[in-house]
């Protein structure tokens, strides 16, 4: 406890520090930049401007799901000409502490002239809007469609069309710890090092090689211990390039930590989506079609994740559900406010309370239970595998398994649903409301195409394991030390794994999009069987027997009914070494290697359930009960899936309840520190019940797991309004569920009534 | 989320603080628990000079019994008045305030003095003091002052300290046995600053009727104040639902709270008024003997 070194306790001999003069408007032009007093200030190494960067700095590469014309809407790493929000980077400063270094940076004196910001996205669709890129024509970066089935028949035979504006509050993943990163280039053996990379390294390097115009083969990036990923970190942002690049030019170590005021201003936001959605139903409750338009407000700049957020919104906003006719436009807008990217179930948590929100209004309307209207349309385990006619990126939504009806039924005996409906109806105190929520939603699992992993019987009878994967705190070393232990035939405690240092690992993808176990278990396993076959075949040899009767328990190796013809693996190792050595071999030492392939996405799926009690004349939400129930094919570690789903459900209770980046008029973030920004913390967050079930493995991999990350957080902010809706017979139709809200939606029911 | 260069002092009694006050009061500032202080000095907010940093005088740091007043020392942190039996016995709604100062860790280092010099509106002690009527001990090298909460308090975060003066003592009045108190706020997580709030301090006469009423409330105004209309409402009255509820309506009437992010002024309007609510019904309630 207390050992772990994050980015910032990481030090090296000499070492000089970074930080970041960033833009005080959010819409203006720069008209001049001079750092002549930063620069003569006492301490002060290097001031970098976006013209000291050659080119004026690389424009910072989308990784996944571009469009044809994204690359307009790219950042650089330092603004050039124009700032477009509230923290963009304009100035770096390297200095010998990092007081100096923030004394310097307000000596830089910026010459800005102000614009009017665009920042509500709907305004931003103007066709008189200014653009926050001058040289686009759109505020429009990208968009999709997705259109199957006849929806306008869908709608002329509709008994009710139901037609809400519903909408998800821009908030973020906002990890305990903030970014941070040291860099240092070694003139001696060429290589530059970058410490504190999270999520990816491997594909991180092959980035900042790029940006910096410098040989893959001589950057190393190492992991160091990391306090929370959640989608937000361990992408490329600009100081990911501006901290390497000093370091070269100054031939120094060099560290940057962001602060929390940066953070909440400089990393990736999410979830600010408006929907205008449209559901047409027959008078039993059958769905016929679901029509849906919205906007995903990705702020100044595309970012790394191009088109991913608003893409698995309108590839999974279908859910589990069986749809006439389905139809979807996105867009992708930019605006003058921090830019966007991932968060813990991208797209999903904002679609989850689009669908699950509209499908109660219409429950109500109609005067079905909202469990039953859910029953009367679900999927059925014969259709599956289930072309849901989404796709994302290109590849169709097939849903590969499942058995939606039995989970949701499981999921209301666990919770007790016909006891909460009679708590809900129990007399109460004058001014409390209960209201009860459910909701419904599939999950997607396993993105990356390939994980890498080798696993080694190393001299002295320990394995080793190298995997691709990478740790954002979610428990990766613990899981594929078991996937090895049990592949191999192995104690657990005899296997160590290593990950996370591009020197020592030749090739991987990393920790994102719930993948560790899917993907890099799956190469582990592989690698481990490989790995085994060898070993007992070694065995026999050694032992004089058929590898076939050969056994490897725990440490040690018998042939079968002769027990007393035995190694130990540490045995086997030295007869080996020696045998290879005698042999001449070319390829000594016992390892074997494998990517495991996998471009299908796998989708799990999840109930929750809340009970809740609503005071108000405070407008506060007590949650009397919540129950995250989730399908996970196969749980390799069960304690580390509960956790998972709790940590994941904390998350979305933040953002249902509490959560928000809020700006003023002019841009200016006023969600600005930890006083304005919300996190639940341990005594917000009511106790979650998990019930975790294996009745639908997916055939994607030999292990059938599927990725438990982010069922947790997706529907909370869903299941939470129904509830809230519940009580107070109005419709939520916003987060978060802020006791001002509230207070405004006891109002609305009260004039109702 | 580096402070700008200061100079930094750190006296070991009030005379040399006293000292430092006189010479540099105007570009100085105090450095008591840091719990406000230091976050802004880190956001480059507050800028001063110099610190004076008291943390060193233990003369000013103690919690004392004397003559039918309870007499607290402005560096007593607030835990130790916390985890205090005589703070407890002698002024029970001062330690049901502390519950609701940040988390433990703030009050550990948080002292009594610095939440009432910062004067946030916000703030527990402030409305606790202000419904205990106690008196602030001010020192400087001119001589003492004591003021009342209504003179300490000037608006928002401003007091009527002068540069050279130091907070040194703050004295609360012991309540008759008869007294009820209570003390209610409403917050969006345990420890943040709240929303609204009322101190409520009810004496009862043999009959059952209300003598004195003191409402002090939360974030109300720019300085912590008192529900008058409410408090004289109540008077001579039985304290139970009817009055309470009535308390209600007139300090609704009476406020006008601005907001922020966290909650519109109507929002903090009606809050306020249902925190007097139920001030007044929890006073009610204690010790058993009314309504």
């Amino acid at each position: 406890m207390g050992s772990a070194t994050f980015a910032d306790d990481f030090r090296r001999p000499g070492m000089l520090h970074a930080t970041i003069l960033r833009s005080p408007f959010a819409s203006a032009r720069i008209d001049g930049i001079n750092a002549e007093q930063a620069r003569a200030l006492a301490g002060v190494m290097l001031v970098l401007t976006a013209d000291d960067l050659p080119g004026g700095g690389p424009a910072i590469p989308m990784r996944l799901f571009s469009q044809p014309g994204m690359e307009e809407y790219l950042q650089r790493p330092l603004a050039r000409a124009k700032v477009r929000y509230v923290g963009e980077p304009v100035a770096v400063v390297v200095a010998e502490s990092r007081y100096v270094a923030e004394d310097a940076a307000e000596l830089i004196e910026v010459d800005y002239e102000p614009f009017e910001p665009i920042l509500d996205p709907l305004v931003a669709l103007d066709a008189g809007a200014p653009r926050v890129h001058e040289h686009t024509d759109s505020n429009v970066a990208g968009a999709i469609v997705i259109s199957n089935g006849d929806l306008d028949d869908a709608f002329d035979r509709a008994a009710l069309v139901v037609e809400e504006r519903i909408s998800c509050q821009r908030h973020a993943a906002v990890p305990l710890e903030t970014r941070g990163l040291a860099a240092e280039h070694d003139p001696a053996t060429g290589e530059l090092t970058v410490w504190g990379t999270a999520k990816l390294p491997h594909v991180n390097r092959r980035i900042l090689a790029q940006l910096l115009n410098w040989p893959a083969e001589r950057l190393r990036l190492v992991e160091l211990a990391v306090g929370g990923g959640f989608g937000a970190r361990g992408e490329v942002y600009p100081e990911d390039y501006l901290v390497p690049y000093c370091a070269i030019a100054l031939g120094r170590a060099i560290t940057w930590s962001e602060d929390r005021g940066e953070h909440l201003q400089a990393t990736n936001h999410s979830r600010e989506q408006v929907h205008d959605v449209a559901l047409a139903l027959s008078e039993d409750g059958t769905f016929l079609g679901l029509r849906d338009s919205f906007v995903n407000n990705t702020g100044a700049y595309v970012r790394t994740h191009g088109m991913v957020v608003p893409g698995m919104s309108a590839a999974l906003l279908p859910g589990p559900y069986v749809w006439g006719a389905y139809h979807c436009e996105a867009r992708q807008v930019v605006t003058n406010k921090t830019p966007g990217g991932t968060y813990r179930a991208p797209g999903r948590y904002e679609v989850n309370l689009v669908r699950e929100r509209i499908i109660d209004i219409a429950a109500r309307k109609l005067g079905i239970d909202p469990i039953e209207i859910r029953r009367r349309n679900l999927i059925q385990p014969e259709q599956i595998p289930y072309a849901s006619g989404a796709h994302t990126d290109g590849n169709p939504v097939i849903y590969e398994c499942g058995d939606f009806p039995l989970l949701l039924e499981k999921a209301c005996e666990r919770f007790g649903y016909e006891d909460a409906v009679r708590w809900r109806r129990e007399a109460v105190k004058r001014e409390q409301r209960r209201g009860i929520g459910v909701s419904y939603f599939v999950e997607k699992a396993g993105i990356g195409d390939y994980e890498y992993a080798r696993v080694e019987l190393a001299r002295g009878g320990r394995v080793v394991v190298h995997s691709g994967a990478a740790s954002v705190g979610q428990g990766v070393d613990t899981v594929l030390a078991q996937i090895c232990a049990d592949a191999l035939g192995v104690l657990y405690e005899d296997v160590e794994v290593r990950h996370g240092d591009t020197r020592a690992t030749p090739d991987g993808m990393g920790a994102f999009g719930s993948r560790a176990t899917m993907l890099g278990g799956a190469a582990v396993s592989q690698a481990a069987a490989c790995l085994r076959e060898r070993i007992l075949e070694l065995a026999g040899r050694e032992l004089e027997a058929d590898a076939a009767d050969v056994e490897l328990d725990g440490d040690r190796l018998a042939v079968r009914g002769a027990e007393e013809r035995s190694l130990s693996l540490a045995e086997l190792t030295e007869r080996a070494a020696a045998a290879e050595a005698q042999a001449g071999s070319n390829e000594p030492g016992l390892s074997e290697e494998a990517w495991f392939q996998c471009r299908d996405m796998s989708f799990p799926y999840g109930v929750q359930l809340a009970a809740v009690e609503v005071d108000e004349e405070t407008g506060s939400i007590d949650v009397v009960r919540y129950l995250v129930a989730y399908d996970i094919g196969r749980a390799v570690n069960p304690m580390l899936v509960h956790a998972q789903l709790v940590g994941g459900a904390a998350q979305g209770f933040g953002g249902a309840l509490l959560e928000e980046l809020s700006y003023d008029g002019d841009g200016n973030l006023v969600s600005s520190s930890f006083m304005e920004y919300l996190m639940p913390t341990a005594t917000d967050v009511p106790d979650v019940d998990i019930l975790v079930t294996e009745d639908a493995p997916t055939p994607l991999n030999r292990l059938g797991a599927k990725g438990a990350g982010e069922g947790g957080a997706a529907a909370v902010g869903a299941t939470l309004a129904n509830a809230v809706s519940d009580a107070l017979g109005v419709e939520v139709t916003r987060l978060p569920l802020s006791p001002s809200h509230v207070a405004e939606l006891v109002r609305q029911s009260t004039a109702t009534q | 989320m580096k402070p700008p260069r200061f100079e930094y002092d750190d006296p070991t009694t009030t005379e040399e603080a006293l000292d430092l006050l006189a010479q540099h009061g105007e570009d100085a500032k105090v450095l008591a628990g840091g719990q406000s202080l230091v976050p802004l000095l880190n956001f480059r907010m507050a800028r001063p000079d110099r610190l004076v940093d008291i943390n060193g005088i233990e003369e000013l740091s103690y919690i004392r019994h004397d003559n039918g007043t309870l007499r607290l020392g402005a560096m007593t942190r607030q835990a130790a008045v916390e985890s205090s039996d005589t703070a407890r016995q002698l002024c029970p709604l001062l330690v049901d305030a502390l519950h609701w100062v940040g988390h433990a860790q703030i009050r550990n280092r948080g002292t009594v003095g610095g939440s009432v010099a910062h004067a946030d509106p916000a703030a527990e002690l402030p409305v606790v003091f202000s419904a205990l009527g106690a008196s602030f001990h001010v020192r400087s090298k001119t001589g003492p002052r004591t003021l009342s909460p209504e003179d300490f308090f000037q608006t928002h975060r401003t007091t009527s300290l002068e540069p050279s003066e130091l907070l040194t003592e703050i004295e609360v009045p012991v309540l008759p046995a008869a007294t009820r108190t209570a003390f209610v706020e409403f917050a969006r997580r345990q420890g943040d600053f709240a929303l609204g709030g009322a101190a409520t301090v009810v004496s009862v006469d043999e009959s059952g009727a209300c003598r004195d009423v003191r409402i002090a409330l939360l974030g109300a105004a720019p300085t912590p104040i008192r529900a008058s209309d409410a408090e004289d409402a109540i008077r001579g009255r039985r304290l139970d639902e009817d009055a309470a509820r009535e308390a209600r309506v007139l300090t609704e009437a009476a406020i006008t709270p601005t907001g922020d992010i966290h909650g519109s002024g109507d929002y903090r309007r009606g809050l306020i008024a249902t925190m007097v609510y139920r001030s007044l019904l929890q006073a009610a309630s204690n010790r058993g003997e009314a309504a």
